[in-house]
């Protein structure tokens, strides 16, 4: 019961309209840009060494016994999968470690609140900083395998789409996991029990089809199956019908849930 | 700086309503604690107003009302004649807050923090530039301007959270408890400053448990108590009202408190006991301190321990509460319910 009326209360307003002001969203962002720009040194190279070590061990050390998989190299099919997960990552770890702390330790939304910016421009704000992130750090890993020549079309330029809606939606998940952690432990689970299963299981490292049957359609109901599905034929220039299908599910995921971050993050300061 | 250019960067001036605030029937409910019971005050233009209570008293509850940082449960809270629930955004354009906890950027330096503070109130940034200029000159801290807020001491995080408030010429400054955790030095300094901007006519609300800041700062005050007002009034007005000029701390076994109230009979005002000592409030301090230690040698009682001093708010919320501000019981010197405040 106890639980109930907390769940309730943190979702009141759900149905009702956010109270946006655009530039002031913006000035937020700007915030968060301006320290980026202070720290992105350390920064990139811990989120961007990591899925070159998954490239090298899995895509070389791997490679060499799995020689075809979808009549690809197995490099080629893995570093796809990456420019994805890496997106998925940086957003998560900005939304939760980054803005966990804007929010509990350095009372950074306290600060704003006070000023005309509202809860909800603050939130709107960092949800479009952290989907900045991910589509830079999606970026950065693109120009690896470019590096290694593993693009091999020019549709690879409309990678932006995919990787937006994809971030947008991890910013989504992650602020909301955010708004009730009571501390930074609780930030291990959502990794354990979300992100990692995710990246295991959506197709980065081989098909989905290779699961048991039962099992393969819980790989639909996660954002990073179908971020995948659009990112790797983008990359290897074979298009489908189907990437459309992907595209509208991942819309969904980002747009739907949209409201509720901002509900939660503004109930759990805001009392 | 002159107060020219002080004027400059306070709004002081444009509108002449006279009321900045006005609350009436103030209630603020968590769950089932009530933290503000039915609080009505109003502040004037020019004037600095000041909450006086202990932790927990309410205060910070009231001043979050204000800016918009908790919604009021019932009651009506007015703020340059706009209710506080639709006209937020307005309303905080217009105030400057100086919260209780820092909540700088630390990664940013000390010039940064104002110019990205600016643009939360849509300042250009050229007017952000000066205006962090001028800041940082009436703050003193011109010669951190590029230091990271990270590595500065925190009387200078406080300066500079102060000087943050600023940024927008505010018609109001809201300060939370602004010097606590201060060493006395930097304290001072404040206390300079927020002078300075009071005396230039900025409308100033204050919260506080030090009686001193109160006193030094404030033209006008309300004493709260566990969420309710007890009194109001100028300090000097509550201290003569309650307490009268002087205060005459006696330590006395407990058997002889009764003998010596009558030794000082209408000499005194009223008193109070304060742990181990007895609390002679006086208006007649110079004939009380003669009297007294006089016929209690005569009486062969001994006195520990006895002065006169000036009396002060403290003197006169102990008496109205049974409490010192520090949230320390009389009676018994027993530890009184000392809340932890949000």
């Amino acid at each position: 019961m106890a639980a109930l009326k907390k769940i309730r209360r943190l979702l009141k307003g759900l149905f009702t309209a956010p109270d946006i002001s655009w530039p002031l969203v913006g000035r937020v962002f700007y915030r968060n840009f301006k320290v980026f720009r202070k720290t992105w040194k350390t920064n990139i190279m811990f989120h961007f060494i990591e899925p070159v070590l998954y490239l090298w061990a899995m895509g070389f050390g791997l490679g060499v016994y799995v020689t075809d998989i979808q009549g690809l190299p197995y490099i080629q099919f893995l570093a796809a999968g990456l420019v994805a997960s890496s997106t998925m990552f940086a957003v998560s770890y900005e939304m939760t470690y980054d803005s966990f702390t804007r929010m509990n330790y350095h009372k950074t939304f306290h600060a704003m609140v006070a000023t005309p910016v509202g809860m909800d421009d603050v939130v709107m704000g960092e949800m479009i900083f952290g989907t900045f992130k991910g589509l830079l750090y999606g970026g950065v890993f693109f120009s690896v395998t470019f590096l290694f020549g593993l693009v091999q079309s020019p549709f690879a330029l409309l990678l932006p789409v995919p990787l937006i809606l994809l971030a947008l939606t991890f910013s989504v998940l992650s602020l909301i996991w955010t708004s009730v952690a009571p501390s930074y432990d609780s930030f291990g689970y959502f990794f354990t029990l979300f992100i990692s299963p995710m990246f295991l299981f959506s197709g980065v490292f081989f098909p989905v089809e290779s699961l048991p049957a039962g099992v393969r359609y819980v790989a639909w109901a996660t954002p990073l199956f179908h971020a995948v599905e659009v990112v790797r034929p983008l990359i290897l220039g074979k298009l489908t019908t189907a990437m459309l299908v992907h595209l509208g599910v991942l819309t969904a995921f980002a747009l739907l849930p949209l409201r509720v971050p901002l509900v939660m993050v503004k109930n759990r300061l805001i009392n | 700086m002159n107060s020219d250019t002080l004027n400059n960067f306070v709004g002081v001036s444009s509108e002449h309503n006279s009321t900045v605030i006005t609350a009436r029937d103030l209630v603020k409910k968590f769950d089932d604690f009530e933290a503000v019971r039915g609080v009505s005050f109003s502040i004037n233009r020019g004037e600095c107003f000041g909450l006086l209570g202990p932790n927990g008293a309410g205060k910070t509850s009231i001043v979050k009302m204000i800016y918009g940082f908790s919604p009021v449960t019932s009651g009506e809270l007015q703020i340059f004649g706009r209710d506080v629930a639709g006209g937020a955004r307005q309303i905080k354009s217009q105030i400057g807050v100086v919260p209780q906890e820092d909540n700088l950027d630390p990664e940013l330096s000390v010039k940064e923090n104002l110019i990205i503070y600016a643009g939360y109130f849509r300042l250009k940034k050229d007017e952000a530039r000066k205006r962090a200029d001028e800041i940082l000159e009436f703050m003193e801290l011109s010669d951190k301007a590029d230091t990271e807020v990270s590595k500065l001491s925190g009387g200078l995080k406080r300066r500079l959270t102060m000087g943050r408030a600023l940024i927008n010429s505010p018609d109001l400054i809201i300060l939370d408890e602004p010097t606590t955790g201060l060493d006395p030095y930097a304290r001072h300094l404040l206390w300079q400053r927020l002078r300075r901007l009071r005396d230039s006519g900025t409308t100033m609300l204050l919260t506080t448990h030090y009686l001193e800041e109160a006193s030094q700062l404030c033209d006008r005050l309300v004493i709260l108590h566990r969420g309710k007002i007890l009194e109001e009034g100028a300090p000097q007005e509550l201290i003569d009202l309650h307490v009268g000029k002087e205060v005459m701390e006696i330590e006395v076994r407990a058997e002889w408190r009764k003998i010596i109230l009558e030794i000082a009979g209408n000499l005194i005002k009223d008193h109070h006991i304060l742990g181990d000592s007895l609390l002679l409030f006086t208006n007649r301090g110079k004939e009380l301190a003669e009297q007294v230690p006089l016929k209690a040698a005569v009486m062969n009682i001994p006195l520990f321990y006895s002065r006169l001093r000036p009396s002060n708010l403290e003197d006169v919320f102990l008496k109205l509460t049974g409490e010192t501000l520090e949230g320390k019981g009389s009676l018994e010197g027993k530890e009184s319910g000392s809340f932890e405040e949000n």
